[in-house]
Parts: structure tokens; sequence; C-alpha cells
């Protein structure tokens, strides 16, 4: 297998492992306002992902500067295309990540309110932005022969990318409600759990709709067995979740996001981004890939690095495995 | 609505652009300096109480320690507009030099961000949960993390300075990656490691001065703050002169790859030799070479810093200009030259300002001396950004003195630009920014305040969850 293919899986890799990981986080965010009744829920809320936001957040970082080496084209054309999109996400990530920091800085209600604003708009904003994203690099946008992208951002808010936004938001809600009960104990536990019923009917309607639209439109064999398991492991999550079998569900969830994710990087293979104004224009593996030298660097680095990377990231998990609950929060702090 | 469009018309992607790409780039390293500086104190600091358990140094672990993460935050979250920005902004930047210049960033996210980010993680909410060993170590990885992240990244600056290990692909019209090693060694970023690394600790210290001098004026927690004082006096200065030092180093690797920098910092416009290849401390007038009505000057000097001689010749704007017409065509290939010549001399002058501050200040307060008068206290306080400032405008001058080039000698800023974005699209985000960055400078501000007026003993006093049913909350 040539290496630009290698690094396609890569650069999938990536961005599977962001959506998994802040996945969850933006759901435990979209949550804070549904789950949260008084702050000392919220901060539950928010402490069962205090430690471990930022490096989930990094994922995306890496994932992009692994996409510039690799597909210099690819982050050439996309980012530029994207670019309004783009700056809606990052006003996104900016303003939850000061918020989870910041909120408990001060005292007063509106002080806290405003970052509990900005925390679930924050991650309610980039779940269905990105579904919006990833369904259009699908489906294609309109590149012209030196492959520049000639839409706006109403381009991109087209019916299949809304439907790929919605897809996203209901899935990580769902991921983090189901988060959200692995983490906590008590009453807050209870509530995710039944919040998790009605986010689930619905992210399962559209998640369904979405990804079976995406496999008849390019269709292959991988991509339906990806596709398939991806259904099985949505429904089967929600079962252990009503029989309160958190960690099964929890596990099942983060299947379901390994594959619908892989489905869509196999329903685009083996273009990267292609052209609805003339497939000629389109970016593919290999009119879009970095040099050959270029990419055997990169591979030897990252074959070095990603299992040390999982091994202390999992670690890192490992410590943090206690669930929290409100007994947690020390009383009269902020 | 006629003339509107003519507005919005006339709005310049690429004027806009420049204006963003600075905006962002200089707010984003008003942040990185103190993380950079901070991070290896503060793991100094706690390396000093687990060996001797003096609680002085844990009180100040833990301040510092806070006042680090406020200003981390702001770090990673403008950091992520950096990465992004390149595709954004300067798509056609990034088709040509992304097979070199992409490799230094996923070097830098893969080796330095993970580790940065999930050992701050663990320990900010590793206290009293690891042991104490291990949680020391979580500091130094995260220290190894963020200087490893600053490597990869001046790495990477340093190909747009002094571009080296590439080729030409004339067929795909970009430049391409033959020697990763001639890239992380090139000789603009072995320099320019060490300078910013200092500076940064210069600057850190100077915050410790500053916070310690707060509470000392007020005569409160005068254990611990004494010994911040003192610790962060050293801090700057040994970072002051680590900052000269590799700022000869830089100079020397300048006046090598980038003549024409070195002469705009001069506004040297005659190719000079020995006496005449003087510094000027200060000029009056249009520093443009026509009309200078008075200048204080130091015979020699700029021939030592360029060549490290008294009798060498340091090349001027007119005949290098002259070369790079002849090399690459017509054009002008002059910085602004009042703006680099200006930069280079208030970057100089703040950083000679914070040392002098930080030995004044070790002679005032030696032998437990802290009775001082109220403005020596306020002037430390006040002195604290003097070295910020500097590391900004150093950064401005070695930016804009690499002018007309985006990268030197192959591409022009002019052609970077992204050529699908519109001038609408830029003002949008240019303005997005703004409001959001300002408004967090306002709030950064007061946090950043309240936690150095709390002092270091409630932190200290905090209860510790050792518990195993329960977790350490941070937020």
């Amino acid at each position: 297998m040539a290496l630009n293919h290698i690094w396609f899986l890569v650069v999938g890799f990536l961005f599977i492992g962001y959506f998994v990981l802040d996945g969850f986080d933006f759901g435990v965010g979209i949550s804070l306002p549904f789950l949260g009744k008084d702050d000392t829920d919220r901060r539950v809320l928010i402490n069962t992902i205090g430690p471990v936001w930022d490096l989930n957040e990094t994922w995306v970082l890496v994932a992009g500067a692994s996409l510039f080496a690799s597909f210099p084209e690819w982050y050439a054309s996309l980012f530029s295309g994207f670019y309004l999109a783009l700056l809606l996400i990052l006003a996104a990530l900016i303003a939850r990540g000061v918020a989870f920091e910041y909120r408990s800085k001060g005292e007063s209600t509106r002080w806290k309110a405003t970052f509990d604003w900005m925390i679930f708009v924050g991650s309610a904003l980039p779940a269905l932005l990105w579904g919006v994203a990833f369904a259009n690099i699908v489906e294609g946008v309109p590149l012209n022969a030196k492959h520049i992208y000639t839409g706006n951002l109403f381009t991109l808010l087209n019916a299949y990318g809304l439907m790929g936004g919605l897809t996203t938001l209901g899935v990580f809600w769902l991921h983090g409600l189901i988060f959200i009960t692995l983490k906590t104990d008590g009453e807050i536990k209870d509530r995710a759990r039944q919040l998790a019923k009605r986010v689930g009917y619905g992210a399962t309607v559209i998640a369904a709709t979405f990804l079976l639209i995406t496999l008849f439109q390019h269709f292959s064999v991988i991509g339906l067995l990806l596709t398939g398991i991806a259904a099985v492991a949505l429904i089967a999550a929600q079962v252990a979740n009503w029989m309160k079998r958190e960690g099964v569900a929890f596990t099942l969830m983060v299947v379901t996001i390994v594959t619908a994710v892989g489905a869509l990087f196999a329903a685009l293979y083996p273009n990267v981004l292609p052209s609805t104004t003339n497939v000629a224009y389109s970016l593919t593996i290999d009119n879009a890939s970095s040099s050959q030298y270029t990419l055997t660097v990169m591979s030897w680095v990252a074959g070095c690095m990603i299992p040390f990377v999982l091994a202390y990231q999992a670690w890192t998990y490992w410590v943090f495995r206690n669930r929290i609950s409100r007994k947690s929060i020390p009383a009269g702090s902020h | 609505m006629h003339l509107a469009g003519q507005a919005l018309a006339g709005l310049d992607p690429l004027t806009l652009s420049r204006w963003q790409f600075g905006l962002t780039t200089v707010y984003h390293f008003l942040f990185v300096p103190l993380t950079i500086g901070m991070v290896l104190l503060v793991a100094i600091m706690q390396t000093a109480w687990t060996r001797t358990g003096d609680e002085k140094w844990l009180k100040m672990t833990k301040l510092f320690g806070k006042i680090f993460l406020i200003n981390f935050a702001m770090g990673v979250v403008t950091g992520i507009v950096q990465e992004f920005q390149f595709g954004m902004n300067w798509s056609d930047y990034s088709r040509f030099v992304g097979d070199v210049f992409g490799a230094p960033l996923a070097m830098e996210g893969l080796l330095a961000f993970f580790f940065e980010s999930t050992f701050i993680g663990l320990w900010i909410f590793g206290w009293g949960r690891l042991s104490k060993r291990v949680h020391l170590a979580t500091i130094w990885i995260t220290t190894f993390g963020v200087w490893a992240s600053g490597y990869f990244i001046l790495a990477a600056n340093a190909f747009m300075q002094h571009p080296v290990g590439f080729v030409i692909n004339h067929a795909k019209n970009r430049a391409q990656l033959t020697d990763i090693g001639a890239v992380l060694t090139n000789i603009v970023a072995l320099n320019q490691f060490p300078h910013t690394i200092t500076a940064s600790i210069m600057f850190a210290g100077a915050v410790m001065v500053a916070v310690a001098a707060y509470h000392l004026k007020r005569n409160q927690y005068v254990d611990s703050m004494y010994k911040s004082l003192r610790f962060g006096l050293w801090a700057s200065i040994l970072g002051g002169i680590g900052t000269v030092i590799s700022g000869d180093g830089l100079g020397l690797a300048m006046v090598q790859t980038q003549p024409m920098k070195m002469a705009a910092a001069e506004a040297l416009y005659k190719t000079s030799t020995g006496y005449d290849a003087s510094f000027s401390l200060f000029s009056w007038g249009t520093p443009d070479g026509s009309s200078e009505i008075f200048s204080v000057r130091v015979p020699y000097l700029l021939s030592f810093l360029s060549t490290h001689t008294l009798n060498g010749t340091v090349e001027g704007l007119n005949d290098l200009q002259a070369q790079y017409v002849h090399l690459y065509g017509p054009g002008n290939y002059m910085p602004i030259i009042w703006l680099t010549y200006w930069a280079f001399r208030w970057m100089i002058g703040l950083g000679m300002l914070t040392m002098l501050v930080g030995v004044v200040g070790l002679v005032l307060t030696r032998k437990n001396r802290i009775q001082l008068p109220k403005w020596v206290w306020n002037t430390a306080i006040w002195a604290s950004p003097l070295s910020l400032t500097a590391i900004a405008v150093g950064w401005t001058f070695t930016e804009m003195g690499r002018q007309p080039w985006l990268v030197f000698s192959l591409m022009k800023t002019a052609d970077g630009v992204s050529p699908g974005i519109t001038g609408l699209d830029v003002l949008i985000s240019l303005i997005v920014f703004t409001l959001i960055y300002g408004v967090l400078a306002v709030v950064e501000f007061g946090i950043l305040r309240k936690a150095v007026a709390a002092g270091p003993d409630v932190l200290v006093a905090e209860p510790e969850h050792s518990d195993d049913d329960q977790l350490t909350v941070a937020y």
C-alpha cells in the first residue's frame, strides 16, 4: 500500500480519535442546561471532563497539522474554502475553553451563568458544524480547476450537509449523556440516563437516515460493513443504557462513532475533496498528497509516537477513572 | 447601497489577512512567553519543595502554578487559531510550502502538544492523587512538551526566514522536503530557540517579582513572597543574560542569512566598514538616510555585532537592493525601515531596562530588607510588562524585517494569500477575533489580578482529596 493511502488512514484515525474524545466533551457541554439544576450539578458535570477536555481537543490540532503535512492541497483548499464555518468553530472552541477555565474564578451568579452559556454554545455549535463540514467533504463542493472553492458559507448549508450536522449533534449529545452516566453517581446519573433515552430516539433516526443516504450514494463493501456495525452498535448502546450497563453502553458508543466516521472516510475514498463543478477538478489521495520523502519521515514520527501517545492518554483516563458526584464538590467552595 | 458595494469591493483580502495574522499572532504570543518561562520556574519550585519539604516552596508552586494555568488556557485557545489560519488565509502559501512546512507542525502536534495537554491535566488534577514524585514528573514532562512545541514552531518559522532542506518541484509548483535534519537544525532555529526561551524566563521572573512586590508593599505573606521576589529577580537577570548572549548569536545568523534585515535594523543605507559601521543609539529625523539631523553613534559596534570583528564590513540597504533586483527581478526588497529600525532599538532597550530593574532590585532587597518606600514596589510591579513588550516588538522586527518575502527568496507575502476568500470574509473574521480577543484580555487580566491578590496561603489550605472515593475537582 502506498504511503499516501496509509496517510489517508492516519488522518482518518486522528479525526475519529478527535470525534470519539471531544465528542463526549461536546455532549457534556450540551447537557449542561438540561441536567444541571443548580451550580453543584453543573460543577459535577464539568468536572467529569475537567482533566481531559484539553487533551481531547488537542486531537483536532494534531489531525489538522497531520492533514497539512500529508495532504497540503487538501488542507489549503478545505481550510480556505470553509473559511466562515471554521471561523465559527474556532470562536466556539475559544469560548468553550476559556469558559471551563474561568467559570470557577468568580462567585456571582451572573458570572457563572455567562460561562455556562458559553460552554453550551461552544459545545453545540462545533458538534453541529463538524458534521456539516464532513458531510460536505464527502458529498463534494464546487472547486475550480485550480482546486479553489467557489461557493460560500450557504453552499455548505444544504440538506445533506445539515443532516450530517444534526447527526453529529445528536450522536455526540447521546455519547456525552452516556459518558455522564459512566462518570457520575446519584440523582444526576439517573437524569442523564432518562435524557439519553429521549435523545437516543432522535439521534438514531437522523443518523440512520444520513448514513444510509451516504451508503447508497457511495456504495462499497467496507462502507456497508461499517455502516452496519455503526447502526447495530448505536441501537445496542441504547439498550445497554436502559439496562443500566454504563460501561457497555459507552464502549458501544465509541464503536458507533469509530465506524460511522470510518464509513464517511470509506465513502470519500479515493477522493479527499471531490469537486461538484467537474470530476476532473477533484482533489484525490494522489494529486493532493505530499512527496514520498515527507510521507516517509512523517510515517516514522507517527509510527513511533501514536502508540506512545495512546498509552499515556489511556493511563490518564485510568488515573481519573473514579465517578464523581455532589459529594465530591467541597461545600463552601466555588 | 451602491456605495456600500463599492466599499466592500475595495476590501483587500491581502491587507486584511496580514493585519489579522499580525493581530492574532502578537496576541497569542502575549501568553506564550509566560507559559514557556513560568512552567520551568514552577517545576523548579515544586522540585525544591519535594526535596526540602519547606512549605514556602509549596505556597510558591501553588500561587505561581495558578497564574501559569490562567495564562496557559489563553495560549491554548488562541493557538488553535494560529494553526487553522495558514490554510484559511494563506492557502497559496500552504500549497507552496506544505510539503516542508507541514512536517514540523505535525511533529509539534504528535511530539509536543499531546504531552503538554495530557500532563498539564494530570498536574492540575493530580494534587494529592498522584504520588509526590509522579506528580512532580508531570510538571517536568509538561515543561518538555511546552519547550519542544516551541522548538518545532521556531523550526517552521526559520524555514520562512532561511529556507533549507528542500528542492523546488516545478511541475507541481511547490517546495519539497529533501532533508528533515536540515530543516530541524536550521541555523536560524538553533539561535532563535535559546533567544525565545531565555527571554521568556526573563519575563516570567519579572512577573514573579511583580506579584511578590504587590504583597510585600502590603507587608503580607512575607515569608513566601520574599523568597519569590529573590527567586524572580535572579530568574529575570539570568534569563536576561541568556537573552543577550543568544541574541548575539541570532544577530550573526541574521547577517549570514538575511543581511537585508540587519541593514534594515540599523537603517544602514551605505555599505560600511570598521569605524563607519557604527551602531546608532538614537537618531533624530527620519532614518531614511537623507535627513538625519542628529544621532548618537557608537563606532565599530555594528561591525562587531555583525561579524565579531572591529574592521568587518556590513552591507548597506542600497547595495543589497541592487543585488536582489539582479537575483530576483525588479521590485522593492526593503522592509519598512522606520519600523525595523525602531523595533530593533525598543527590543534591546526594554530588555536592558528589565535587567537593570532586576539588578537594582537585588541590591535593594538583599539581607531580607523589605522596608522600602512604596514607589520602589510600584516600580517593580509596573516594570513587569517591559520585557513582554520587548518580546512583542522583537517578533515584530523579525517578521516585518522579512518583508516583502513570505518565504525568503522563494515567495512574496502578496503571493501567499488565499485566492478564494473575499475581503468581506476576512473583515468579518478580523472583527470577530478583535472582539473576542479584546473581551478575553479584560477578563483574563481581571482574573489574574484576583488570583494575585488572593495570595498563596489560601491555596495551600484547600483540602486535598486523598480519599479514593473522591476525585479532586479543579473547576
